[in-house]
């Protein structure tokens, strides 16, 4: 490993590599080697781990990986063991405990070594054979209260989607809207579903009972979601293998109505989509426990009646806004945010995962229902017909396959952290939900979801990325011998969708370092991209608990700190502060993240909230900066596109800006452009390279969109156009109404707003800092 | 004779025993029966024995009294005079021996006779002499003659070898009489003849007996009766007195009576309405001889005014008598034939009425009896088949009305289906402001409402309160006062029409939509395994091209929709658009709901193909199934949901096999328990066991949620809970026990054929008007009833009928007479809402007579078994009996004291309009509902009672005595049906084949003798032993006998609104047991009185009443 460190040219192309291979990216690189100085660095130490990041030159291997044989410890053999080949031991390299390779190791020597003991496999991948295999399952849950034509294209997306599913998956289907309805594919003939009252919550027994499928229950299992029951019920009558029922269930998708009850005018339609889920989790909890399956909830708007309802009938009585939340005014959101994770709870209990599809131009309730995508790993997707092409591309998305012809979802994954002595690990942020499992070492702090050492993440892809936080537990005064190392393993065993069930394995190692002696080399090795990340997930996973004014304040004060600890200047002499190059950009980060949607909600609705959170909490580090602050690309005849900055400086007439926020692709027509545009001279063959220039935000905004999960709203606009506002909340106000030396310039746009630019943040940011006060 | 006697009486005796057993199964259309016990059956035997001794003298009835008279007379003499008149109108006066007299006078009666006839003329002598002396106590010492028969009684029938004994004597006796009857050939005609009736008659009158006698009176009275004017029968007073002595006595108390009802024709004519008096006899003997006197009162009467009726009392020996304990042997004769005869009242009116139309312009007028076809001119009066009263005329006094005890009460059929030459209401039209009413009382514009100041105002002939008449409905008087458009509005000229209802008529001021009808099917294991489940969906197939339609359209209104269920119910979306029908499971049955809106209910001729997908499908998908629970009430709630949900009033159609066990709302325990028969919670058997289905009940008839429920029971399964919401919506309720398809399945589907095809009003509410002085105050029927005046149906058929009870509140006058409305208004199956009124003016008077002379009895019987049936809800069943036999018995003794000439205590007395009120009454007490034998299951009962709260007067009537036809005495060549005999065993022949309805079964007694070429024509094999009795249906034979009795079958069959469960009972088979339980004129084995044995019971009664 050391040899590793010493290649590298420079921590960055260190953190790239370590990211490349392991998935893995840590706040600090260099480890302050006891707990005081580690609380001193303000950033705690953490990571960023991508559990399942796709590795092309990863061949998994086919067996089961060595376990350390202590019972608490059971780490992983890895390429950090001691070996003695002769002994045909081995040392753990978290507990120091001495192992006996197993019989299949006995060819074991230095030059015939297994690869989980190659340094290049940090990460390794096991198939291994447990229990029997159960197909994917997928539960539609489709809300019929839809306008005609946006049933129509959901039906037809559903439709379609069937093609894509792996031919032995089961699937099943649920329609609500006054009343749930569980299909019965098996039949034949005539068409068959069970109906349910769409205002009362039931019992999972009550509802196994109702629907026939009663039978000694199945203890939950909940230690060893990779075992299976012992005789799986494959032939429910509601889940059946698509290939053998794909023409019924076109049919009968197809001649989905809408919900029949007269709505009369002035109301909402009723809508259970409370019950609706219940009995989704309840139909799959009492057939398919700790079995990898996707509950998909298609929704056009927000729950009306019944448990878990959002919002009465009345149309009147408008939706609750964060005004209203503020104001203790929103009276079914408690009890329907209770009811949403409740179901979430079990339903992640059992392995299933919940996506909510939601699409209406109003809210539909993702507030509430949130817990449900993200306890679950399930999706969240937002929009605001199911006829945009949003939906769509966004819905086949997620049958899209990966590099291997695999698709990129898998269920049923149990992270295991284990942890060198010196570290203890303080919880994890990211659509996981906590296995309660208490360890030595469990740190007693929590951050996140914290209190154990393995969380479940019910569905996950290869972006998914958790944020998980360590604490340094190391005293001051029992140094750390020189040379030696932290170490941390991360075991992934999930059902991968070729439903083969595998565990992931990365262990890596970092260097120790007296912070007091040698703070250079910690500082050297902060990455300020990661650590903007996971503070921002504190600070949005605060956001969720707390009143948004605290989370600032918390996160000014926070980055205050690291400037005092790390900036250098004079004391109270704002103009002396510099920060070295590894923190240049975290203010900045900071600034942004400050404005972002996931701390503001000014502006945004409740649910839009709920929706960017949900994906700032599980994307990976890259679309999380994205996300935090936007890209902006130019487009001039000046040169060649270019990333400009962040900033209103930035919108010039003569300009095409592209601006990639995560959620939306705005390309942005400078006045004059448009005004060019307008003319037609990109029609004329004198101008091809007009033509050529407003070509090319296009194309490259095409590749994001053709990547990008959920799709981005796509937004092309121009000056003056009443869009433009997408790109105008997010540039840099550094030119506003406010700062009048600036109005009447040539450069720029001016942003009519009262928030502070960068400029002004960074002046204060500065002051703070400095100011032996504080 | 004797021989024949001793067919009857032995054979079937020793038989039935054997069947015993066996009966339970033929029950009652499916339900049980009436199997004594063996033992009782012995007793019976015994009185049996005595019977037959009566039997003799229905030999005379034959000849009739002229040939009987002749020795008769001399008995009578005394009583002559009365004999004659009971003769005329009852058959059988006198209890006690008198027999000769008596059953001269009564002829009419005797079928068996006839039968007997053929022996002869024989006969009719004998019976005259041992018939008196039998007579009772008294009579043991005349025993000597007939005696030793009735010690017999007591033996089982083995005894048999009395019966010839006394057989034999009776020939002595015969003997005589023939001679003196010569006439016996006479008689036979009669028997045979009834259908000859009047010519016979002639005879008869003519007198060949004349000498006998007083008998010819009988003739005489037949044929004045004949006359037309049976009213007259009122003839209030009734001969002499004397004549009361009772002609016949009689022995024949035990006699048979007989024969059915309708088809004798010829009867001579006896008014039925004149009284019917019985004479009584014992003591009469020795009257008898100046009862003959009386005859030639007959004569006199022969006018239509036959005297009221008289029994001659006394002779009942009164001991025993009161203690009538049922079995008892001796008794005393009274001449079966000699006591009033329904055969012969019905025959009477038949004759008398049925050939000229019944018009109703004239107020207070007595309808002809139920039996009796006549056709009805509407001139301002409802007709008789939509409102019958217990009494045509209504005491002016409450005070007079508690003194007669008689009830003053309507039987209202809002919705009869009438015969094709009559026409159906008209439907008027008023236009925005809807029909014209009164301001104060909102009676409906009517032909007796008052138009004063030239037509500007009108005054309410209910409230007197004076309106102004809307201009649009402004009309000048002619002269006389009336409108000059009187016969161009239907409200202002016929007692019956329609009005056109505005939206202000309508729920929520919507006009309604089509009713829906909704078919729900059990689809459990038993329902499944029976084959039911496929014969439904095969037969909603075809039948769903029937649904009702309004008038003149071309397709039904009526939309319809599907469910299942089991534990768990199915819905079915059946839209036209779908290719293949949806089903729709609902298994949250404790909170019922219905899945779907559109495409639940829809139109059969849209949705044809789906519609037919879908129950070719049904059978299949459940044929597999394993579930035998059910639940019921969800199964009515999501009914009611579903018309709810679609905004319309409809119709359940519910196919139910068994008690709902499955946990849900409604939820059923099998609380049966036949111990508590006879005890004070024996009302419990009768109530729901839980409230819950009265709440539903409530919710269903607020919606218009009609409901009809088809039960397929093979074990108990809580009548009397489940029927609580087809009860109270108005809806019906039809049982086959055991269903098998092979068996049942014909009489089923002809039910639900008509259930579904007939005639029916959604979401009615009907209101009864009366002028100051009475008022509605009580109501019987399957209804609901919110407040004390609206009577409210979820759905009201053609079928159902509604007793209305009025009581005094002020006085009424002479002059002005009282006046009913009956206004239903109700939703047509087209979804029209309409106003349908009729009304009756009836006279009032101040003279207990003239209530007397216009009563009817038939609706009499309705208003008190429904009365009774009620009562069993909340009293003891003896309570209930008791409070009966009081009730009729002050009725009757009220007319004793205040209406009937002076005679002797001894003398029963009859009014002529009521002298069928204890036999009838009777019937009533003897019925399941208040004394059932031990094999009548409770589910019969509560089945039994809950069809009779709705019945009309024509089905309570032959329900409780049912008619009797013996078909071996039908006319081939012609259309008629034979002529009925009285229902008593003593009246079947073992030569002959009977037939036996009521309304719910239809019997087809074999005797043993029956010659093997009837039997081969009949039943395809060659002996009587083959005969089997599991047919259902009779074979089509091609020869004219079997071609004949099938086309009675049919016949009977398409008068009764259900189908009836035909059942073979070969004599002495098991099953005769059951089949002899509707011998109402005889001792029944569960106890219940024979009409001799009752008679007297009423007499002394009534003196002690007198007293």
């Amino acid at each position: 490993m050391q040899s590793f460190c010493r290649a590298m040219a420079t921590y960055l192309e260190f953190i790239q590599q370590n990211e490349e291979r392991d998935g893995v990216r840590f706040s600090w690189n260099v480890w302050p080697s006891s707990r005081l100085e580690a609380t001193r660095m303000v950033v705690p130490l953490a990571c960023l781990l991508t559990p399942l990041k796709e590795r092309l030159d990863l061949p998994p291997v086919q067996y089961e990986p060595v376990l350390c044989s202590r019972p608490t410890c059971k780490a992983v053999l890895n390429p950090l063991c001691q070996v003695d080949y002769r002994a045909k031991l081995w040392a753990c390299n978290f507990c120091f405990q001495r192992n006996q390779f197993p019989p299949a190791y006995a060819g074991i020597s230095e030059v015939n070594q297994p690869a989980e003991l190659m340094p290049q496999f940090s990460t390794i991948e096991y198939i291994v054979q447990r229990g029997p295999q159960t197909p994917l399952i997928f539960l539609y849950v489709v809300d019929t209260c839809l306008e005609e034509e946006d049933l129509q294209a959901l039906k037809e997306s559903l439709q379609m989607s069937l093609s894509l599913l792996p031919p032995d998956a089961l699937v099943g289907l649920i329609t609500f809207g006054r009343m749930v309805q569980v299909h019965e594919l098996s039949c034949e003939g005539i068409s068959k579903s069970y109906v349910f009252r769409g205002t009362k919550d039931l019992a999972a027994k009550q509802i196994q009972d109702m629907l026939g499928l009663s039978r000694p229950a199945v203890p939950m299992q909940q230690g060893r979601p990779l075992q299976t029951p012992e005789q799986p019920v494959i032939s429910s009558r509601f889940l059946q293998p698509v290939h053998k029922i794909d023409m019924n269930l076109t049919d009968l998708l197809g001649e989905l109505q809408r919900d029949p009850w007269p709505v009369t005018q002035g109301k909402r339609p009723l809508r259970s989509t409370g019950v609706a889920l219940s009995i989704a989790v309840g139909l799959l909890e009492g057939t398919f426990p700790n079995t990898g399956a996707r509950i998909m909830l298609f929704t056009g708007g927000p729950p009306t009646q019944g448990p878990g309802m959002v919002v009465g009938d009345e149309l009147k009585t408008p939706i609750r806004s964060w005004h209203d939340i503020e104001k203790d005014n929103a009276r079914f959101m408690k009890k329907a945010t209770k009811h949403y994770e409740t179901l979430a709870n079990r339903s992640a209990a059992n392995g299933h995962c919940i996506d909510i599809y939601a699409c209406a131009l109003d809210q539909t309730g993702l507030l509430e229902m949130k817990c449900c995508a993200n306890l679950t790993g399930g999706h969240m997707v937002m929009g605001d017909s199911f006829n945009t092409s949003l939906f769509k591309q966004t819905f086949q998305r997620v049958f899209s396959k990966g590099y291997n012809g695999e698709f990129r979802m898998a269920f049923g994954a149990n992270l295991d952290v284990k942890t060198s002595r010196e570290l203890k690990i303080a919880g994890a942020i990211g659509p996981c939900i906590s296995l309660n499992a208490k360890g030595p070492c469990v740190s007693e702090n929590e951050l996140g979801i914290g209190g154990t050492s393995q969380w479940k993440i019910c569905s996950l892809d290869p972006s998914t990325t958790l944020a998980i936080y360590f604490e340094v537990v190391n005293q001051h005064n029992a140094p750390i011998p020189q040379g030696g190392r932290g170490a941390v393993q991360f075991v992934t065993q999930y059902q991968h969708s070729s439903t083969q069930r595998r565990i992931r394995v990365t262990t890596i190692a970092r260097n120790w370092a007296d912070a007091q002696t040698q703070l250079q080399h910690i500082e050297a090795a902060f990455d300020q991209e990661a650590a903007a990340v996971l503070m921002a997930r504190l600070g949005v996973y605060r956001a969720e608990s707390e009143e948004g004014p605290d989370v600032l304040r918390w996160l000014d004060r926070q980055l205050i700190r690291l400037c005092q600890k790390f900036g250098q200047y004079n004391k109270d002499d704002p103009n002396s502060f510099r920060l070295s190059e590894s923190f240049s950009l975290y203010p900045q980060f900071i600034f942004h993240l400050r404005r972002s949607p996931f701390l503001q909600v000014f502006n945004n609705s409740p649910d839009e909230s709920s929706y960017y959170r949900h994906h700032f909490a599980r994307q990976d580090l890259t679309q999380s900066l994205i996300m935090i602050q936007p890209i902006l690309y130019a487009y001039s005849f000046h040169g060649p596109p270019e990333p400009v900055l962040l900033d209103s400086s930035s919108i010039l007439p003569d300009r095409i800006l592209l601006m990639d926020t995560f959620f939306q692709i705005v390309i942005y027509l400078g006045e004059t452009i448009a005004q060019w545009q307008k003319a037609g001279y990109q029609d004329m063959p004198e101008y091809e390279n007009f033509k050529h220039l407003l070509q090319a935000p296009l194309d490259d905004a095409q590749e994001i969109l053709q990547t990008r999960f959920p799709m981005p709203r796509y937004i092309h606009t121009e000056h003056g156009g009443s869009q433009a506002r997408f790109l105008l909340s997010k540039v840099n106000p550094s030119q506003t109404h406010n700062n009048l030396y600036a109005w009447g310039q040539e450069s720029g746009a001016p942003i009519l707003t009262d928030d502070v630019s960068l400029q002004v943040f960074m002046d204060h940011l500065k002051k703070l800092a400095v100011s032996s006060a504080s | 004779m004797s021989v024949n006697q001793q067919a009857h009486t032995g054979p079937p005796y020793g038989q039935p025993q054997p069947g015993y057993q066996g009966y339970q199964q033929p029950a009652y259309g499916g339900q049980s029966l009436p199997g004594v016990p063996q033992s009782q059956y012995g007793a019976y035997n015994g009185p049996m024995p005595g019977y037959q001794q009566p039997v003799p003298p229905q030999g005379y009835f034959p000849s009739l009294g002229f040939p009987s008279k002749g020795s008769p007379v001399s008995l009578n003499s005394d009583t002559s005079s009365l004999a004659p008149n009971f003769i005329g109108s009852l058959r059988a006066p006198p209890t006690s021996g008198a027999p000769p007299p008596a059953s001269g006078a009564s002829h009419p009666s005797g079928h068996l006779a006839y039968s007997q006839f053929e022996h002869g003329d024989v006969q009719n002598g004998i019976p005259a002499s041992a018939a008196p002396m039998q007579r009772p106590p008294a009579s043991q010492p005349f025993l000597p003659g007939s005696a030793p028969t009735p010690v017999s009684q007591i033996s089982t029938f083995q005894q048999y070898g009395p019966p010839p004994a006394s057989v034999q004597q009776l020939r002595n006796h015969m003997a005589g009489m023939t001679i003196g009857s010569t006439a016996a050939s006479a008689p036979p005609p009669a028997g045979l003849g009834y259908g000859v009736g009047p010519s016979s008659y002639p005879p008869t009158t003519g007198a060949p007996r004349p000498p006998a006698m007083p008998g010819p009176p009988l003739p005489g009275q037949t044929v004045a009766g004949p006359p037309p004017s049976s009213q007259p029968n009122h003839v209030s007073s009734p001969p002499p007195p004397s004549s009361m002595a009772g002609l016949h006595p009689g022995p024949p108390m035990s006699g048979l009576h007989g024969p059915p009802p309708p088809t004798h024709p010829p009867q001579p004519g006896y008014q039925m309405q004149q009284n019917g008096s019985f004479g009584q006899m014992r003591g009469p003997q020795p009257n008898y001889g100046g009862a003959y006197p009386g005859a030639p009162n007959y004569g006199s009467p022969p006018g239509p005014p036959p005297p009221p009726k008289r029994l001659d009392p006394d002779s009942i020996p009164s001991p025993q008598l009161n203690e009538l304990p049922p079995q008892q042997k001796p008794r005393h004769r009274i001449d079966p034939d000699a006591i009033p005869s329904p055969i012969q009242v019905i025959e009477d009116d038949r004759n008398n009425r049925g050939s000229e139309p019944f018009v109703t312009g004239v107020r207070g007028q007595v309808p002809p009896l139920v039996t009796t076809n006549f056709l009805v001119k509407d001139q301002g009066n409802a007709s008789p088949r939509y409102i019958r009263c217990t009494s045509y005329n209504i005491p002016c006094t409450s005070d007079m009305a508690k003194q007669s005890q008689v009830p003053l009460a309507a039987v209202i059929k809002p919705l009869a289906t009438l015969p094709p030459e009559e026409t159906l209401p008209y439907l008027v039209d008023h236009g925005e402001s809807g029909p014209v009413r009164c301001n104060r009382c909102k009676a409906y514009m009517c032909p007796f409402m008052q138009f004063i100041e030239g037509g500007r105002r009108f005054q309410c002939c209910f409230c007197s309160c004076v309106t102004e008449v809307p201009p649009h409905y402004f009309q000048h008087l002619d002269h006389t006062g009336k409108r000059v458009d009187f016969y161009d509005r239907p409200e202002l000229s016929l007692g019956s029409y329609e009005f056109l209802a505005t939206v202000d008529y309508c729920k929520n001021n919507k006009f309604p939509s089509p009713p829906a009808f909704i078919f729900m099917i059990d689809v459990s294991y038993n329902a499944v395994k029976s084959g039911l489940v496929r014969l439904i969906c095969e037969e909603l197939k075809s039948l769903l091209d029937y649904l009702p339609r309004e008038g003149n359209m071309e397709e039904s209104a009526i939309r319809v929709g599907f469910v299942t269920y089991n534990k768990v119910l199915h819905f079915y979306n059946v839209k036209s658009s779908l290719a293949q029908p949806q089903m729709m499971v609902v298994s949250d049955v404790a909170d019922m709901f219905v899945p779907l809106l559109d495409g639940f209910l829809v139109n059969v001729n849209e949705s044809r193909t789906v519609i037919a997908s879908l129950l070719d499908q049904i059978p299949e998908m459940f044929a597999d199934t394993r579930e035998t629970e059910t639940v019921f009430a969800p199964v009515i709630q999501a009914g009611l949901e579903a018309l709810k949900a679609a905004e319309c009033a409809g119709k359940l159609f519910i196919f139910h096999t068994s008690l709902p066990i499955a946990e849900a709302p409604g939820k059923l325990k099998n609380r049966d328990d036949r111990k508590l028969i006879n005890t004070d919670k024996e009302k419990t058997l009768f109530q729901p066991q839980t409230s819950f289905y009265n709440n539903l009940a409530k919710d269903c008839v607020a919606q218009g949620c009609c409901v009809d429920l088809f039960l397929f029971p093979n074990q108990y399964l809580d009548v009397a809970t489940l029927g609580v919401v087809p009860y109270q919506t108005g809806g019906s309720i039809y049982k086959y026990a055991y269903f098998q398809l092979e068996t049942d399945q014909y009489r089923f589907l002809n039910d639900l054929r008509r259930d579904v095809q007939k005639e029916v009003g959604f979401d009615a509410v009907m209101r009864v008007r009366t002028s100051t002085g009475i008022r509605a105050t009580d109501f019987f029927g399957a209804f609901y009833m919110s407040n004390t005046t609206d009577v409210e149906m979820a759905g009201l058929d053609c079928d159902k009928t509604i007793t209305v009870e009025f009581k005094h509140d002020d006085k009424l006058s002479e002059d002005s007479g009282a006046l009913l409305q009956c206004a239903l208004l109700y939703t047509s199956c087209a979804g029209q809402r309409r106003l349908r009124i009729h009304n009756l003016s009836l006279n009032c008077c101040t003279q207990l007579a003239d209530l007397y002379r216009n009563c009817e009895t038939d609706t009499l019987i309705n208003y008190l078994a429904k009365y009774a049936y009620r009562g069993v809800l909340s009293s003891p069943v003896k309570t209930v009996r008791d409070a009966l036999i009081n009730q009729c018995a002050q009725i009757l003794a009220c007319y004793r004291k205040n209406c009937a000439s002076p005679s002797s205590a001894g003398q029963l007395i009859l009014p002529e309009c009521m002298k069928l009120l204890p036999v009838y009454l009777n019937c009533v007490l003897k019925s399941d509902v208040l004394q059932p034998g031990p094999e009548v299951t409770t589910d019969d009962r509560a089945y039994i009672r809950q069809l009779v709260t709705s019945m009309d007067v024509a089905e309570t009537n032959v329900f409780f005595y049912p008619r009797l036809l013996p078909l071996t005495k039908a006319d081939v060549d012609s259309d008629s049906l034979p002529a009925a005999i009285r229902n008593s065993e003593e009246r079947l022949s073992k030569g002959d084949i009977y037939l036996l309805e009521n309304g719910l079964n239809v019997f087809v007694w074999v005797g043993v003798s029956v010659q093997q070429g009837l039997i081969q024509n009949l039943f395809g094999v060659s002996s009587f032993s083959q005969i089997s009795n599991a047919l259902s249906t009779l074979p089509v034979m091609e020869n004219p006998f079997s071609k004949k009795v099938r086309s009675i079958v049919d016949m009977i069959q398409g008068q009764r609104s259900r189908y009836m469960k035909l059942i073979i009972v070969k004599q002495e088979d098991k099953l005769e047991m059951l089949f002899k339980h509707f011998l109402v004129e005889d001792k029944s084995l569960s106890g219940g009185a024979s009409y001799v044995d009752f008679l007297c019971h009423m007499h002394k009664e009534i003196r002690q009443l007198l007293s």
